[in-house]
C-alpha cells in the first residue's frame, strides 16, 4: 500500500499518513457496520434470556431487523424540546458515537493489522473512552427536562466513580507487559492474562459494566424511576445515535477484554499460521470470537442481576472495588518483582512459572476478600436485626432490607 | 508523531462529519410538524413547571472531588507501570511510600464518613 502510493508520486511521510488513515477508516467503518449485526444478536439473546423469541419477523430469523429499524428511525419526526440548548443538544449524540469509534483506531486485529499502534495506547483508550460520560452529561443538561437532568447527575456520579477501578485494573496488564502499546501487550501473553490474574479481570468487567450503564448498574436510564434518563427528549436519528453508541461501547468493552486479558489475536498456537500461511484473517477471527465470548458474558450478567440503589452502587465502588483494585495492583507488582527472570519473557516456558505464582497470589487475595466480605455481611445483618428483629429470609419480606449486600 | 496521530485526527474528523450528516437525515426524510404540546419537555403528561436546570445536590459534587483526587493518582501510576521492570526494588519501595500516603488519606476519608451517600 505504502509502496503503491510512493509509486504514484506521494512523499514517504504523506504515503504513510494516507495508508494509516485508510486503515483507521476501514477499522472504524467495520465497527459501525458490525453494529447492525450485533444489535440483532443482542436482542435475540435478550429475548432468549427472558423466555421469548426476540426479533423473528424481518428476514430469516429476524436478521435484517436492524436495517428495518434504521429506516424507521430515519423517517421519524426530529423534535428539539422547547427551552433546550440547541447546540449542546445536537452535539451530544455525535460525541457519544465518536468517543467509541475513536477507540477502534488502536485495536490490533493481527500482527501488523492495526489502525495506529500508539505508544500510549492504554492511556489513549482511557482518555477517549471517558468522553462518553461528557456526552451523557451534555444530553441531560441541555434537554430542559427534569428526568434527563436527574439521569445526568446519576451518570456523573456513576461513570466517573467506576473509572478509577477500571484504570487501576488496566494498569496490571501494562505492568506485566511493560508497555502501553496494545500490540506488545498481546505479544507478551504467551499465557493469556485471564489465567494469571483473574482478579483483575473481575475488577475490569465489573467496572466496565458500570461504565456502560448496563446490567445491574443501569441507574442512569432506570425506566421505572426516571423514564429513560438522559436521552428522554431525543427522537429520530438522534436517539439512534445514542443507541448505536451504547451498543458499540458494550462490544468495544468485549474487544478490550479480549485484547488485555484473553490474548487478542492469539489462539492457542494458531497465530503462527498467520505468518506461515500469510492469512491475517485468522487473527481477526480469533479476536472477534474472544470478544463475542466476553460480550455475551456481559449480556448474561446484565440479564441476570437486578438494579442496585445509588448508595449501594457508590458503596460497591468506593468501599469495595477501589480498595480491592489498589491492593490487587500492589500484590501483582510485589509478586512480579519477587520472581526473578521476568525481564524477558519470550516463550511459553518463560511465562509458565510467573503465571503460576501470580495465580497463587490471586487465589490468596480471593480468600482474603471472601473473609472480609463475610465479616462485613455479618455486621450488616447484626445491624439490621438490631433494628427490626431477626431476618429469616433476607430480601423476601415486604420491605426487607437485604442483609450484607451492596458492598 | 504526525504519522501516529494524523490518522486519529482523520478518524475524528470523519466521525464528526458522518455523525452530523446522519443526524440531519431525520430532518431530511422525516416529517416536521411542531406543535406547542409536542415541543414541551416530557413530564409524565403533566404541565411542566419551572426551569429544569436547577441546583445540583452537593453529594454529587463530593463524588466528583473524590474522583479528581483518585484520577490524578492513577495518572501517576501509569508511567511507573511502564518502566516497572527497569526500576528494580527501588521503584517498588518508592511506590509503596506513595501508596501508603494515598491509603492513609483514603482511610481518613472513609472514617470521617466522606464515602457515605446519605
Amino acid at each position: 500500500m505504502i509502496d503503491f502510493l510512493k509509486d504514484i508520486g506521494f512523499s514517504h511521510d504523506l504515503a504513510v499518513l494516507v495508508a494509516k488513515s485508510l486503515g483507521v477508516f476501514v477499522v472504524g467503518g467495520f465497527g459501525l457496520l458490525w453494529t447492525l449485526l450485533g444489535i440483532w444478536l443482542e436482542r435475540k439473546l435478550a429475548g432468549r434470556f427472558q423466555d421469548r423469541l426476540g426479533p423473528n419477523r424481518v428476514g430469516p430469523v429476524g436478521l435484517v431487523q436492524s436495517i428495518a429499524d434504521t429506516v424507521k428511525i430515519i423517517i421519524k419526526e426530529d423534535i428539539v424540546p422547547e427551552g433546550a440548548d440547541r447546540w449542546v443538544f445536537n452535539i451530544a449524540p455525535v460525541l457519544s458515537v465518536m468517543a467509541v469509534i475513536l477507540i477502534w483506531a488502536v485495536i490490533p486485529f493481527g500482527p501488523g493489522l492495526v489502525g495506529v499502534d500508539l505508544s500510549v495506547g492504554v492511556g489513549y483508550i482511557v482518555a477517549v473512552g471517558s468522553l462518553g460520560a461528557i456526552a451523557v452529561v451534555m444530553a441531560g443538561w441541555s434537554s430542559n427536562n427534569k428526568f434527563a437532568l436527574l439521569g445526568a447527575f446519576r451518570s456523573v456520579a456513576q461513570l466517573i466513580s467506576y473509572e478509577v477501578p477500571m484504570v487501576l485494573a488496566l494498569l496490571v496488564p501494562v505492568l506485566l507487559a511493560g508497555s502501553m502499546r496494545l500490540q506488545v501487550i498481546i505479544e507478551q501473553q504467551y499465557i493469556m492474562y485471564l489465567l494469571a490474574i483473574p482478579m483483575t479481570v473481575f475488577i475490569f468487567l465489573t467496572s466496565s459494566q458500570a461504565e456502560l450503564g448496563r446490567g445491574p448498574f443501569d441507574l442512569l436510564e432506570a425506566e421505572s424511576e426516571i423514564v429513560a434518563g438522559f436521552h428522554i427528549e431525543y427522537s429520530g436519528m438522534k436517539f439512534g445515535m445514542f443507541y448505536v453508541g451504547e451498543f458499540l461501547h458494550a462490544f468495544t468493552v468485549g474487544v478490550l477484554t479480549s485484547v488485555f486479558f484473553l490474548g487478542g489475536w492469539r489462539f492457542f498456537g494458531l497465530e503462527d499460521l498467520i505468518v506461515i500461511l500469510g492469512l491475517p484473517v485468522i487473527g481477526f477471527l480469533a479476536l472477534i470470537f474472544k470478544s463475542l465470548l466476553a460480550y455475551i458474558f456481559l449480556i448474561w450478567v446484565r440479564m441476570t442481576l437486578p438494579r442496585l440503589r445509588i448508595d449501594q452502587l457508590l458503596n460497591l465502588n468506593w468501599k469495595f472495588l477501589v480498595p480491592l483494585s489498589l491492593i490487587n495492583l500492589l500484590v501483582v507488582a510485589f509478586v512480579w518483582k519477587l520472581i526473578p527472570d521476568t525481564d524477558e519473557i519470550d516463550s511459553f516456558g518463560d511465562a509458565f512459572w510467573p503465571s503460576v505464582a501470580l495465580l497463587v497470589a490471586n487465589i490468596a487475595m480471593f480468600v482474603g476478600m471472601s473473609v472480609v466480605l463475610r465479616e462485613r455481611g455479618r455486621r450488616e445483618r447484626a445491624r439490621i436485626e438490631a433494628l427490626r428483629g431477626p431476618v429469616d429470609d433476607p430480601g423476601m419480606g415486604t420491605n426487607a432490607v437485604p442483609a450484607g449486600t451492596g458492598d | 508523531m504526525l504519522s501516529d496521530y494524523g490518522p486519529v485526527a482523520v478518524l475524528l474528523l470523519i466521525s464528526v462529519v458522518v455523525g452530523f450528516l446522519v443526524l440531519f437525515m431525520s430532518r431530511l426524510f422525516g416529517p416536521y410538524r411542531p406543535t406547542a404540546r409536542k415541543l414541551a419537555p416530557y413530564e409524565s403528561g403533566m404541565q411542566p413547571y419551572g426551569q429544569a436546570i436547577r441546583r445540583i445536590p452537593v453529594k454529587f459534587y463530593r463524588v466528583a472531588v473524590l474522583f479528581i483526587l483518585f484520577d490524578i493518582e492513577v495518572i501517576f501510576f501509569l508511567p511507573w507501570a511502564v518502566i516497572f521492570r527497569d526500576l528494580g526494588l527501588y521503584g517498588l519501595a518508592v511506590m509503596g511510600v506513595f501508596f501508603f500516603v494515598l491509603t492513609a488519606g483514603f482511610v481518613y476519608e472513609w472514617k470521617l464518613g466522606g464515602l457515605e451517600w446519605d
